[in-house]
């Protein structure tokens, strides 16, 4: 990301190295790589050799060593004594105990590095899918909200009709109440109506009867006589 | 394109004999250039030999053995007196 060139020219900044303005995020991160850089009978790396190769071949950098190591020897600057023999010994066992188990010791390492990334990366995908689900659910949310409209309308739509049914609960009573009022105001007038017939009717009733002198009585009795006489003698007649 | 590299920029083993001695002369020996030079060594050793899958008994086995050898330099004013000879 380093070789790209800055998207400024250097002039016209006062630095003259390119400033980080690319995108060098973190993630996603390379992998591992595979296997470590070569090391040869465990202390010498690989590009030794490779380096000695050109000029010396195959054998050259073991020269080079037995050389060196007969050198050391001569002149004493490696001085042989008690600890020498100490580390002869260390290092026999050592060596023995590397050349016997490890293998097995890689293979146990490499198990738990094994378990530890596939807790990580079960949590990872874990995550992208929780992640996803919160996806789908915002999506049918957003798709929830396109009815929106069709909501307003229904809650519109009752509201209208709660309106209307008070208006016309209330318009009810009001009919009712105007009504029973103007039939009281009715019955009233007709309870007067009647008391004055029934009293005008006794009234005159009692007029009449008081009106009855004895003697009208006698002679309308007479005079029913004489009718009755007359309509017999028709009657004989008759048959 | 500049085509020639600026001496500041080559590596150590791209830089000629005759120019070694400028080159050391312009490397960063501040407190703060030595530190940064010592994580890029670390770091260096760290990413190739330690920080990998697979790594084997070489990366610490070369560590372990710069230190036996730097610990031997170091007491070999004590060691010479077990010399065998007086004159090599």
């Amino acid at each position: 990301l380093r070789a790209l060139p800055p998207p400024v020219a250097v002039g016209v900044l006062h630095t003259t190295r390119p400033l980080h303005t690319t995108q060098q995020s973190l993630a996603p991160v390379p992998p591992l790589p595979e296997k470590g850089g070569e090391v040869r009978h465990g202390l010498i790396p690989e590009e030794f050799f490779q380096f000695l190769y050109p000029k010396t071949g195959v054998t050259g950098p073991y020269m080079l060593g037995t050389g060196l190591l007969l050198y050391l020897l001569s002149k004493e600057i490696y001085v042989v004594n008690h600890e020498t023999a100490a580390a002869a010994c260390i290092l026999t066992v050592i060596i023995y105990g590397v050349k016997k188990f490890g293998a097995d010791v890689a293979a146990f390492a490499d198990k738990l590095n094994e378990e530890k990334v596939a807790t990580v990366l079960a949590m990872k995908n874990e995550t992208i899918r929780t992640l996803q689900t919160a996806i789908e659910e915002e999506k049918k949310e957003q798709w929830r909200v396109e009815g929106r409209s069709y909501l307003f309308d229904a809650k519109r739509n009752n509201i209208a009709m709660l309106l209307e049914a008070n208006y016309r609960e209330r318009l009810l009573m009001v009919y009712n109440e105007v009504k029973k009022r103007l039939d009281y105001q009715v019955a009233m007038q007709t309870l007067k109506r009647q008391k004055e017939q029934d009293y005008m009717i006794q009234w005159v009733e009692k007029n009449v009867v008081q009106s009855i002198t004895p003697q009208q009585q006698k002679e309308s009795i007479a005079k029913c006589i004489l009718d009755l006489k007359a309509l017999s003698k028709s009657a004989h007649a008759a048959v | 394109l500049p085509a020639a590299v600026l001496l500041k920029d080559t590596k150590l083993m791209d830089v000629k004999l005759g120019q070694l001695g400028s080159w050391l002369a312009m490397r960063d020996f501040t407190p703060g250039g030595i530190i940064g030079a010592m994580r890029r060594g670390y770091n260096r050793y760290y990413n190739k030999y330690i920080n990998v899958r697979k790594g084997g008994i070489g990366g610490i086995s070369m560590v372990l053995a710069g230190y036996v050898v730097l610990s031997y330099m170091w007491s070999y004013s004590h060691v010479k007196h077990d010399r065998r000879r007086k004159y090599h």
